[in-house]
């Protein structure tokens, strides 16, 4: 009982994790870039939906709908702004480009919101859970949606990918850029639409972290942030299935290390086995091996 | 031949801006016209300084991403401090001078231990991997270091976890990290660290060694097809790297009474990840003076009241823009070309700064 | 070979040429705060202390130093617009929870000409402050930064906090005197120096009183997940809960407690006030919390309420106890002064011994208590015992 008790808490961690990851992993595959301002996406869409919900009085839905495009819309526009100068720049420099847009939106955060934490309204999702064995085992309706989310976002994107035209854009543009750009894709407007998506679904996964650990505030989103992209790295990055997978089992290993080895070194537990499974599996579980062309 | 002299030229300009930084500090200091606040930043300075050239070996030189930089310099600082303390304590050495110069030599050390034990395994793993193995490194390092509380008791250390019930000093108390520090660090000593750092790096990268390692960065089958053992000489940047972090870290543990284990968090390691690509991947001298800037610029901006770190995250921004974006380069590029005429006045027998790859 | 020389020329130009802007902006800002730093004392009689607090405004901190600096500057306001004997100039620093920081704060705020310090507000980058201040011979006064190391061996280093160690004692002791469950569990953070230090001593105060230590749960800083934790405690029976911890946690220990119907009695530190006022949480959650505080902000004394309806008027929100004690440090400062003689021209070295005799005489009624200090530094107050009923703090006692 104990056991599924931790379980499930830790697929209800990891699910958080998913969903962060999945975002990370898209940006990562196609623009092929480490975007380190995820997190504080994430945190923006926390903002947002937690306004519109309780100062501008918008119902849930639409209160987390006004968070995807305000995000989508900042994505975009740091993309237009911060990333697509660099295009021909290492892929270092637009990291550190990355980093500092980091900071500027938890200091902007921090301006507009100030300080002290907020409490995340439950109401915005607010669904049955499910009881197991009598009211033994509960998983919350929040762990429930956002494994449903996983899922559903999971099977779309990889659709969206191998169906669309734009999907397949999307492909080219990450397989070779030169090459795509020759074939008449529009790299540019490619990697818009992939930031796009990427930040709307920061926005979503801003909503279901804090609606599953509601306390927050303008650094709320970094270090889920790391942990995503440690997930996306597990499940080996830019593998969408892969960053579903990564992120779950991310959150059942920092769940039951706590609960059977120790509290206090959750951390170093989780990193520890991070580094073995690597260096069992260099390009992580999910991840493809590339041959290197001489 | 040309580019040996060139690469000499670039390192006694290098060698010349940190002898001449130094000389002009310390006049300064002397005749008493720094202010405070720029005095209190040298040692740190000098310590950034070093991490930054460190790591430039191994993500400009070598081409490995690392995000647990920090990492090495904790160990080091750690144990520079206990170290420091435990001589002071169990062998009454009092002198300074000796007990900063033991504890950067063994902080080094046994951060070159660490390095060569996470490198064996870890340095197989390519990209993005290994940037996230660093990371994870750096934080089960402070995670631990939370954990460790360490004490001397008569002439011996004692060592515990998770258990703070020590008998005699206590140097290290778990989450309120490294106490009643005494602070022996000098700018001298900074300086000295600084000029040994650039003469291993530049030496290692102009050396035999170096070729190679910059070999297996830019085409890694064809050097090892070669004949260049890749793990070995990847093994020599990444060690040399963290024992250089680790006595950086001794001499900024030793700077300070208190040290906490949170200082050395990822985002300390990604800081001086700023300071090495901001001053140009592989570029030493670059390194430096942008460690430099980093360094003070949030001090500079204090007047910005609470816009500070906003400011510095534009800043930030703007300059890896300007840095880095081909037509900005182009636009400063004609804005300094003045200066580069007067730099070809002066020595008309450096033609080969016009265009033309002049190999 | 060419075009590689030339990035790096115009890379090492752009950066020198940011260095130097970064030199002038900075010695311009000097050169503008002089003049202001010899023109203050005009008035005859009225006194000008220059006050440099120094917390952390950004940062995962920022919401202990933002408290601070602005229950400081609400002290300070009140002096000022009083028109007394003083008038305070006060300045916040940014320390963003960092000792190197920090350390740049208070020579920045030496440079500035600060006479006193208050601060810092947390407690690693105190320590590292204090030990030079000690050097400079530099009067500080922290309004938070309570673990015994900031002011152990340094003289010029006085406390408006409990120390960690009289909180974990004053609460065993509280628990085992007043009937409450003897069955206790013990959440903390092992990242935090103030948590760890009140756990320590708690857990040795309570072996002595028979108090039984069923659980010990740790988290870090960035722990999101807390059912381990609270799950533990449930499973091993406590009846008590004690959290050595900040709000933050403290609201989600609370939420995850309720998901999984486990109703202990709560018992907190000074660190749980303000869990009431996080925009959003649901207070029934928090009703029959206990906790040990020297001030919280429904207390019905009048200075009290003075200092509550100005916080809400000018920051918009209820002020804690870190706010509270900031504003208690400014007012116990002037007190010192007025003790001490203190005038507008003196500098902080001549301030400090004055300083050190007159705080050990006087005695403050602030905000926080009625609080006289020893001459280690450590204060003397009473904590009391707070219930929450109906979302409000009522005295435990009566």
């Amino acid at each position: 009982m104990d056991f599924l008790f931790n379980l499930v808490n830790g697929l209800s961690l990891g699910s958080i994790y998913a969903i962060i990851a999945l975002g990370y992993t898209m940006v990562y595959g196609i623009a092929k870039m480490l975007n380190f301002a995820h997190g504080d996406v994430i945190m923006v869409g926390a903002y947002i939906s937690f306004c519109a919900f309780q100062y501008w009085g918008l119902p849930p839905l639409p209160s987390v709908l006004a968070a995807m495009i305000f995000c989508t819309v900042l994505g975009v526009f740091i993309e237009r702004l911060a990333y697509r100068p660099l295009r021909s720049a290492t892929s270092l420099a637009v990291l550190i480009t990355a980093i500092g847009m980091s900071y500027l939106l938890q200091n902007v955060a921090l301006l507009i919101f100030k300080s002290d934490p907020k409490n995340y309204p439950g109401q915005i999702i607010d669904l049955p859970g499910l009881s197991l064995f009598g009211g033994q085992l509960k998983i919350s309706g929040v762990t429930l949606l956002t494994i449903i989310a996983n899922i559903v976002i999971m099977i779309l994107l990889t659709l969206f990918i191998n169906r669309t035209k734009l999907g397949k854009a999307m492909r080219c543009v990450s397989e070779d850029r030169g090459a795509a750009e020759l074939m008449g894709i529009s790299v540019n407007r490619t990697i818009s639409v992939t930031f796009a998506i990427g930040s709307a679904l920061a926005a979503i996964a801003g909503v279901l972290l804090c609606s599953a650990y509601p306390i927050f505030d303008p650094y709320t989103g970094s270090m889920p942030g790391i942990k995503a992209f440690t997930a996306a790295v597990f499940g080996g990055i830019g593998s969408i299935p892969g960053a579903m997978v990564g992120g779950l089992l991310l959150g059942v290993i920092e769940i039951l290390g706590r609960a059977y080895i120790s509290t206090q070194l959750a951390d170093a537990i989780v990193f520890a086995v991070l580094i073995i499974v690597l260096l069992v599996k260099p390009s992580g579980l999910l991840g493809k091996q590339v041959r290197e062309k001489v | 031949m040309k580019a040996k002299k060139k690469k000499l030229i670039y390192n006694s300009v290098t060698f010349g801006l940190v002898i001449a930084a130094f000389l002009i500090c310390q006049l300064l200091l002397s005749t008493g016209g720094m202010s405070r606040s720029f005095r209190g930043q040298l040692i740190p300075i000098c310590c950034w300084i070093v991490m930054a050239v460190s790591l430039n070996l191994v993500v400009g030189i070598s081409g490995e991403l690392s995000l647990g930089h920090a990492g090495f310099m904790s160990i080091g600082a750690f144990t520079g401090i206990i170290v420091s303390g435990w001589m002071q304590r169990a062998f009454q050495m009092e002198d300074p001078v000796l007990r900063l110069v033991l504890a950067m030599v063994i902080g080094a050390v046994l951060a070159g231990i660490a390095g060569a034990l996470i490198g064996i395994p870890v340095l197989r793993l390519k990209g993005d991997y290994l940037a996230i193995v660093t990371l994870a490194f750096g934080e089960i390092i402070r995670n631990l270091i939370d954990c460790l509380y360490v004490s001397v008791d008569g002439q011996s250390l004692r060592f515990g976890f998770l258990n703070n019930k020590l008998p005699g000093d206590l140097l290290m108390n778990g989450p309120n990290g490294a106490v009643s520090v005494q602070t022996i660090a000098t700018f001298t000593a900074g300086f000295v660290l600084v000029i040994i750092a650039l003469i291993i790096v530049l030496n290692l990268t102009n050396s035999r060694s170096g070729r190679a390692i910059q070999a297996i960065r830019d085409a890694r089958i064809a050097a090892e097809s070669v004949g260049i053992n890749v793990t070995k000489y990847r093994m020599m940047a990444f060690v040399t790297s963290a024992m250089l972090a680790g006595a950086a870290g001794a001499l900024y543990g030793l700077n300070f009474s208190t040290l906490v284990a949170a200082k050395f968090r990822f985002d300390q390691s990604i800081n001086v990840l700023v300071f090495v690509v901001l001053g140009g991947i592989g570029n030493t001298m670059g390194s430096m003076i942008a460690a430099t800037a980093l360094t003070i610029l949030p001090e500079t901006l204090r007047d910005f009241g609470q816009y500070r770190m906003l400011a510095y995250a534009v800043v930030l921004i703007l300059v890896m823009l300007a840095t880095n974006n081909p037509l900005a380069r182009a636009f400063f590029g004609r804005i300094f070309a003045p200066v580069k005429a007067l730099f070809r006045r002066k020595k008309p027998a450096e033609p080969d700064l016009k265009g033309g790859d002049a190999k | 070979m060419s075009k590689k020389t030339h990035n790096i020329i115009v890379r090492v130009a752009l950066l020198l040429v940011l260095v130097l802007v970064a030199c002038l902006i900075s010695s311009c800002g000097q050169k503008k705060e002089e003049p202001a730093a010899t023109e203050a004392p005009k008035a005859e009689d009225v006194i000008t202390l220059k006050i440099a607090h120094i917390g952390p405004l950004t940062g995962p901190a920022a919401v202990y130093g933002n408290a601070t600096s602005n229950g400081g500057q609400i002290a300070a306001d009140e002096i000022n617009a009083a028109g007394g004997k003083y008038r305070i100039e006060y300045k916040t620093y940014d320390d963003t929870h960092d000792a190197e920081i920090a350390l740049n704060c208070y020579n920045k705020a030496m440079d500035d000409g600060a006479q006193m310090i208050v601060g810092t507000t947390t407690t690693s980058p105190c320590i590292a402050v204090s030990a030079q201040a000690a050097k400079d011979r530099t009067f500080m006064l922290t309004p938070s930064a309570s673990s015994t190391e900031v002011t152990k061996d340094k003289d010029n280093m006085y406390q408006i906090c409990f120390t960690d160690p009289a909180q974990g004692t004053a609460s065993a002791e509280y628990i085992a005197q007043n009937g409450l469950p003897t069955k206790v569990a013990v959440i903390y953070n092992n990242a935090d120096a103030y948590s760890t230090g009140i756990y320590q001593t708690f857990v040795d105060k309570a072996k002595e009183l028979n108090l039984e230590v069923v659980s010990e749960t740790t988290f870090q800083d960035n722990t999101k997940d807390f059912t381990v934790q609270v799950n533990d405690a449930k499973a091993a029976g406590a009846e008590l809960v004690f959290l050595p911890i900040y709000y933050g946690p403290a609201s989600m220990i609370l939420q995850t407690a309720a998901q999984i119907d486990y109703k202990p009695v709560w018992f907190g530190v000074d660190g749980m006030d303000g869990i009431l006022d996080i925009e959003g949480f649901d207070k029934s959650l928090a009703e029959g919390v206990l906790l040990l505080t020297p001030f919280s902000a429904d207390a019905k004394d009048e200075k009290t309420q003075n200092f509550v309806a100005t916080y809400q008027k000018n920051y918009n929100a209820i002020p804690n106890q870190f706010a509270a004690d900031a504003y208690d440090a400014v007012y116990a400062l002037v007190a010192a002064a007025e003790k001490a003689g203190i005038t507008s021209d003196m500098k902080a070295a001549d301030c400090c011994d004055k300083l050190i005799a007159a705080m050990q005489e006087i005695k403050v009624e602030g905000v926080t208590g009625t609080m006289s200090w020893s001459a280690n530094g450590e204060v003397t107050k009473t904590p009391t015992a707070v219930v929450i009923k109906d979302g409000k703090y009522v005295g435990f006692n009566n």
